[in-house]
């Protein structure tokens, strides 16, 4: 069937996130742990394949939209499709730094300064208990927020669009950090593309202000297939 | 009483080649001992401070505002508990009592380790499966984060951690693999019985 989903070529090679992000981390994460989620999605809407023509978005945005024997494991491998769809986007090498223009200035307006925003993801980072993301994201009301989710929940299922989100599962981690994830959220920084996570914001923003429904086909996730 | 991060009961490269050294190095030494150190500034001052682990573990359960109590004290016992699970040249079956009662339970020891073999792949994200005693019988459970059999009044027997922090540095996203080991060559099934 030509609409089931595919793994997203990484953008860049295995090794260009080093020493920040090893290339054997990236090298499972991606190849093994992302599709595994993709293979495991397949294989739930194979069972509903009229659910192939419903964007993934909608789905997760509308869990009781989903037949209920494959609810859990569409929430659980679709969010991490879609998750790990846009974290591979919103980083790259030779990127950190700050974002400038809307987003920068947004980000001064909600969190005071650009430092406390990064202080505040960092706690919501660090203190998300087991597996799951920390998140930037945007509200009906086209506000910033930062929050976390547990295991692949999509930021979607409650109401809000992602524009940047951070996997603080032990596999984005451990072969090179282990225990120490607040070395790698330090790390993380070192390679954000915040070019991708301003497009993401802009595309956010403008699907609301269309008052369009699916405040969530912005740049970030039009690549998802 | 205080809590302390108990020894390991073998040494650390005891269970190699199935679980490495470096695995046990940081997940004794590391993950459970950070537990053990958050759990003591947690309850210090407050009236846990001198109560035991399991008594903490049911008072904070269910309990949203202690959830941080809880998550740590449950991970405290839930490693203690794990490690006592296991033994160089563990694996095999259990006797006698145990055995029945399996038997009697899942239709047959084999089933059994299917069955609990399928809840710890399953468990989606972190957690942990459980062999649990319940009534007359024996039941199988798996739990998300720190939450244990403990927290829901009954009584664990057997415990194998698929957080991926118990796995990763040798089976990355292998789990199965992990699993297998643990059932074939890891089981201490003398400290299982020794619970009956």
């Amino acid at each position: 069937m030509n609409t089931r989903y595919t793994l997203p070529e990484l953008p860049y090679a295995f090794n260009a996130l080093e020493p920040y992000i090893d290339a054997k981390t990236m090298e499972i994460h991606h190849g093994k742990h992302h599709q595994a989620y993709v293979n495991n999605l397949n294989a739930a809407l194979e069972k509903h394949p009229g659910l192939f023509e419903t964007p993934l978005e909608n789905l997760l945005g509308n869990l009781d939209s989903i037949p209920e024997d494959i609810r859990t494991v569409v929430r659980n491998n679709g969010g991490g499709h879609l998750n790990h769809s846009m974290f591979w986007k919103i980083i790259g090498p030779g990127m950190g730094g700050a974002p400038a223009g809307l987003l920068h200035d947004d980000l001064v307006r909600a969190f005071g300064s650009f430092e406390n925003f990064v202080a505040e993801f960092e706690k919501a980072a660090a203190a998300r208990f087991g597996s799951g993301w920390a998140w930037l994201s945007v509200d009906a009301q086209g506000k910033l927020v930062v929050h976390s989710t547990a295991n692949q929940d999509s930021p979607l299922m409650e109401g809000l669009t992602p524009i940047f989100g951070l996997d603080v599962w032990e596999h984005a981690y451990y072969l090179s950090y282990q225990n120490r994830r607040a070395d790698y959220i330090k790390a993380f920084w070192k390679v954000v593309d915040w070019n991708q996570v301003s497009a993401n914001y802009t595309g956010a923003l403008d699907a609301i202000k269309s008052g369009c429904e699916d405040a969530y086909s912005g740049p970030a996730f039009r690549k998802v297939s | 009483m205080s809590i302390t991060l108990p020894d390991l009961p073998y040494g650390r490269d005891a269970l190699e080649p199935y679980i490495s050294a470096r695995t046990l190095e940081f997940h004794h030494g590391k993950h459970h001992q950070a537990y053990v150190t958050n759990l003591v500034k947690l309850i210090a001052g407050t009236e846990m401070e001198n109560m035991a682990l399991e008594d903490i573990v049911r008072k904070c359960a269910g309990d949203t505002s202690k959830a941080g109590i809880f998550n740590n004290a449950a991970q405290v016992w839930n490693h203690t508990f794990y490690w006592n699970c296991m033994k160089k040249n563990g694996g095999g079956r259990p006797s006698g009592r145990l055995m029945k009662k399996i038997e009697d339970s899942f239709g047959g020891f084999d089933k059994f380790v299917e069955e609990m073999k399928n809840a710890a792949a399953t468990q989606f994200g972190s957690g942990w499966a459980w062999l649990v005693l319940d009534g007359d019988r024996v039941g199988i459970e798996k739990t998300s984060n720190a939450d244990n059999p403990l927290a829901h009044g009954r009584r664990a027997l057997l415990t194998i951690d698929v957080w991926e922090h118990a796995y990763y540095l040798d089976y990355q996203n292998r789990r199965p693999d992990y699993i297998a080991a643990f059932f074939e060559k890891l089981v201490n099934w003398d400290y299982v019985e020794s619970l009956m």
